[in-house]
């Protein structure tokens, strides 16, 4: 095989890996949308949050304790603890379950019925202002996250393909664990959706809301259900990114492209989600492995997009949609 | 059969219609693999009040939208003023005259109730960018000669009271009324109304019914209108369509109509074969 | 007392159209105009200038630019950065062209150019919706980012990649570069937001202000009473753009003097534009300096109070900031989405009825 192809196929499959990130977020997207119509921009910055209250719980930093030094003079830094992972994720957990309440109970129930635009813009000011309430809880500097998963390059993978092509790929193993977790997370929302009561519910809602609440359902059960889902997934997703780059800022970056990920595969699809995200994952890293040196590099800032772009103006329902008949 | 009048007749009441002014011939609309409209034909006379009826689903909301363009039929044609009318959008229909009301209200909520009857008159209103952005002479010029031309549509219409309302604060029936005035705004040679009596209590129906009557009296327009209440559209219109699953099957004054066979079967729900 | 509606009739169609029906208002607007272009002038310190009232000035061009777009055509843009940084680039591309042109062209050129770069990307607007055109100018946003950055041409081969504006001047008095002086450069500024305040204003009271709020209304309905949605759009596209790429050019030139388009013109200022107009108030002009001017002050005053004063780190007062500014929006859409502007018409209301107001 020729040198070119095989570097181009490194490229692809660590496209794969950046892909499976931006499912995940995208994945988040989706579920809060199917149910309640409302396209949560915070969903990324979410993902940061999670990640910023896991490493603050894990290392026992004591919240607010910038804020707190300011107002009143004091130097608190940590509770003097480390929890173990296990702890620290369920902790986070709980915290973005209670977030999940607090948005459904203090936002989106007061805005009941407004335009879609409007509740857009209202998850653009939660991302705001969540950013602003992470940096201000757990400090604003670059966290290392070490959940015990292991890094480096992996042995397994540099082996069999150098057995096929000759040539060993290098992939990180933290990459495959990320791939392999994504999958068991959205195996289990799979079997959540269809083999329990909540996730008929969550079905049914997605499906209709007036029949929904005509049948009994609560929706601002189902709202707090999903937000806290979009939580969950926003915590792996933040756990995947900050155990790779670390914990920062740029990570809610990364969820912006979520937004063309969710284009290519449709607004209310779960597979839509996934695929679109290893589309664009894939496709960003081979665009700029092709193109990169004739018009410049970092392509991937705005590759994604344009996609995105030119796909609407084929297919604006996106891959897995429905075609919308308009009606008067 | 009125086919045999070119010229036109004279009503019971002694108002005058003249010739076709619209023909539908032989239209067939269909959504995937669902029929709404199949092969209907009919027409329209200059000055007629003109109904189509049927019961819910019949077709007939599907059918204004083939006339005012939002949706093309797979085969048939539209003739519109002695000529073919090509595939158009729905702003190119409204520019020919052809104006309209909608089942659930399609009001501009954001506006009031001046600048949304305003909208009516958009295509007499010709000033060009430069002129609005400066709002030189004619463009403020025509803003005040539009406006009175307007202004009399809303004594027309009994609405003075509410002429600087935002829409979305005002009633139901109100809405209509407001609904009603844009598309007079515009003086369509047709005015299309979907079901303007929906939703309506007897008062309300019967303001609806005087205020269409006196339109077509006074301004000479055409009008087509959709309902499915018998009563109200038997004492209003000229001639009457019936629709019954996509299908025509009447076509006449209310008297004929009202002896047809399957009129009568379609509306007191004898099964179909 | 003095508010009065009552006993001010209109005896023409022109009058009551006017855009201060109501005396009161008429003469606060003259007073305002007055003392920005009396006052103003001869009492404005260099650190007021540069601190607050030149970014008010040009942010609330931006804000007007974008509310046209959102707030009364009802097509969201996030790409306003980008736009921006299209102005900017332009003027300077003119400005280095043509050393001869005087800098009042250059600037409306330089509109006019984003104008023609806001219409390609508004042309997704007509068959894609909501969210759909939010990520369609998120492209716009990243990839015009990304040309200004990677094609030298732009900043003209400068090793620093950074563009710096030149001196020019109006009337004999420096506008850009380091010898522009506070008053004329507040006064350069101050003469092309009234222009353009004023237009939109015509504008916006027009028909074509009839069509783009038609189309934000209800585009359906609006294509049926004769609506050209290819033209409504494109237009709110276009004047949108021109308005925003005109404060790219004077933010550049007047207030930066130089700039690198990433760090200029990124995500955050589409942001800072929209969050504007949000909390300015949807479809409204006052709307667009309110919003402008609470979001320039606002962080000026915490940074004063919270570093100045309590000696906070400047880190923890800009993250108090984000979540304060994020807070607002959210307590402004859910309270009041009509924003600043909604809350102003409260007062004025009660104003109108005061002392009786039963």
């Amino acid at each position: 095989m020729p040198d070119t192809l095989l570097f181009a196929l490194e490229a692809a499959a660590n496209g794969l890996t950046a892909g499976v990130m931006y499912a995940l977020v995208a994945l988040g997207f989706v579920l809060i949308f199917k149910a309640s119509g409302i396209f949560n921009f915070s969903q990324g910055v979410m993902a940061l949050f999670a990640a910023l209250t896991l490493v603050g719980l894990q290392t026992g930093q004591i919240p607010f304790s910038h804020l707190i030094n300011a107002m009143f003079g004091t130097r608190l830094h940590h509770f003097g603890w480390t929890l173990p992972t296990l702890v620290a994720i369920a902790g986070t957990v709980v915290v973005m379950v209670a977030f999940a309440w607090l948005v459904e109970r203090l936002i989106f129930r007061h805005l009941v019925n407004q335009e879609p635009i409007i509740l857009f813009m209202a998850t653009i000011g939660l991302a705001y202002f969540l950013e602003g309430l992470g940096d201000i809880m757990w400090g604003a500097e670059v966290k290392r996250l070490d959940v015990g998963i292991p890094q480096g390059m992996s042995p397994v993978v540099d082996d069999v393909t150098y057995a096929w092509f000759g040539y060993g790929f290098y992939m990180d193993t933290l990459e495959l664990w990320a791939a392999l977790i994504a999958g068991v997370l959205v195996l289990s929302l799979i079997l959540f959706s269809q083999y329990t009561k909540q996730g008929r519910a969550l079905r049914a809602v997605a499906d209709d809301h007036q029949a929904a609440l005509s049948v009994g359902i609560s929706l601002r059960f189902i709202w707090v259900l999903v937000w806290s889902l979009a939580g969950i997934v926003a915590l792996v997703a933040g756990m995947m990114w900050g155990a790779k780059s670390g914990v920062q800022f740029s990570l809610s970056l990364i969820a912006l492209k979520a937004l063309p990920v969710l284009i290519l595969g449709g607004f209310t699809s779960i597979p839509g989600a996934i695929v679109g995200g290893l589309i664009i994952g894939v496709g960003e890293r081979l665009f700029d492995f092709f193109m990169g040196p004739i018009i410049g590099g970092a392509t991937e800032n705005w590759f994604a997009y344009m996609l995105a772009l030119v796909f609407l103006l084929f297919r604006p329902q996106g891959l897995f949609g429905e075609k919308i008949i308009e009606r008067v | 059969m009125l086919d045999t009048q070119p010229e036109g007749y004279t009503t019971a009441d002694g108002r005058k219609i003249g010739g076709v002014v619209m023909e539908m011939k032989n239209i067939t609309l269909r959504f995937g693999g669902v029929v709404a409209i199949k092969d209907i034909s009919f027409d329209v006379r200059e000055g007629e009040i003109r109904a189509i009826i049927g019961p819910n689903g019949a077709g007939k909301s599907s059918m204004l939208n083939v006339i005012s363009g939002f949706y093309h039929p797979q085969e048939g044609e539209v003739w519109y003023k002695g000529a073919r009318r090509p595939r158009m959008r729905p702003y190119q229909v409204a520019r020919q005259g052809i104006a309209r009301t909608f089942q659930n209200i399609a009001l501009f909520e954001g506006m009031s109730v001046l600048d949304n009857i305003m909208t009516g008159r958009l295509n007499h209103m010709k000033s060009g960018f430069f002129s609005q952005a400066l709002w030189w002479g004619p463009a403020a010029k025509e803003e005040a000669e539009n406006r009175e031309k307007v202004e009399k549509v809303i004594d027309f219409l009994e609405i003075q009271h509410i002429r600087k309302t935002p829409v979305r604060r005002l009633p139901y029936g109100l809405k209509k009324r407001v609904e009603l005035a844009r598309a007079l705004a515009a003086e369509p040679s047709i005015l299309l109304l979907d079901e303007p009596m929906a939703g309506m209590n007897v008062e309300e129906k019967e303001d609806m019914s005087r205020f269409v009557l006196d339109v077509n009296d006074e301004f000479g327009t055409t009008i087509v209108l959709i309902e499915h209440d018998m009563g109200v559209v038997m004492d209003l219109s000229d001639r009457v369509v019936v629709m019954d699953y996509g299908k025509k099957i009447g076509d006449g004054t209310p008297d004929e109509v009202r002896s047809n066979e399957e009129v009568i079967k379609a509306y007191l729900g004898v099964s179909h074969d | 007392m003095i508010y009065r509606e009552a006993g001010d009739f209109k005896t023409t169609y022109a009058a009551d159209n006017q855009t201060f029906p109501i005396k009161g208002d008429r003469y606060a607007y003259y007073l305002v105009l007055a003392l920005a272009l009396g006052v103003m002038p001869l009492i404005i310190t260099d650190y007021w200038t540069n601190a607050i009232i030149i970014p008010f000035l040009i942010y609330t061009i931006a804000a007007l630019g974008l509310n046209i777009l959102i707030g009364y055509c009802g097509q969201l843009s996030l790409g306003t950065g980008g736009f921006m940084a299209v102005g900017a680039y332009a003027s300077f591309k003119l400005m280095t062209a043509f050393p001869e042109l005087s800098i009042v062209f250059v600037v409306l050129l330089a509109g006019l150019c984003t104008a023609a770069v806001g219409v390609a990307f508004g042309l997704p607007s007509l068959r894609i919706k909501g969210f759909y055109l939010a990520v369609a100018t998120l492209a716009a946003q990243f990839f015009l980012i990304w040309l200004f950055t990677r094609t030298p041409w732009f900043f003209n081969y400068s090793p620093t990649g950074m563009i710096s504006a030149p001196t020019r001047t109006v009337f004999g008095y420096a506008v850009t570069g380091p010898r522009a002086s506070a008053v004329s450069m507040y006064l350069f500024c101050l003469a092309f937001l009234i222009g353009l305040a004023w237009l939109a204003r015509n504008l916006t009271r027009g028909t074509l202000g009839r069509k783009w709020m038609a189309i934000r209304d209800m585009d359906i309905a609006a294509e049926i009473i004769g609506v050209n949605p290819l033209i409504a759009k494109l237009s709110a596209f276009a004047v949108s753009s021109f308005y925003v790429g005109i404060a790219g050019a004077l933010l550049f030139v007047v207030y930066l003097g130089s700039v690198e388009a990433g760090e200029a013109f990124g995500i955050t200022v589409s942001f800072l534009v929209l969050f504007m107009v949000i909390i300015g108030g949807l479809g409204s002009i006052l709307g667009s300096f309110l919003g402008a001017f609470f979001l320039v002050v606002g962080p000026v005053l915490l940074k004063i109070l919270l570093v100045d004063n309590l000696r906070w780190s400047s880190d923890l007062a800009a993250h108090l900031e984000i979540m304060i500014i994020g807070l607002l929006i959210i307590v402004f859409l859910v309270l009041e989405p009509h924003g600043l502007t909604a809350l102003w018409r409260t007062i004025k209301e009660k104003l109108r009825l005061w002392p009786f107001p039963h």
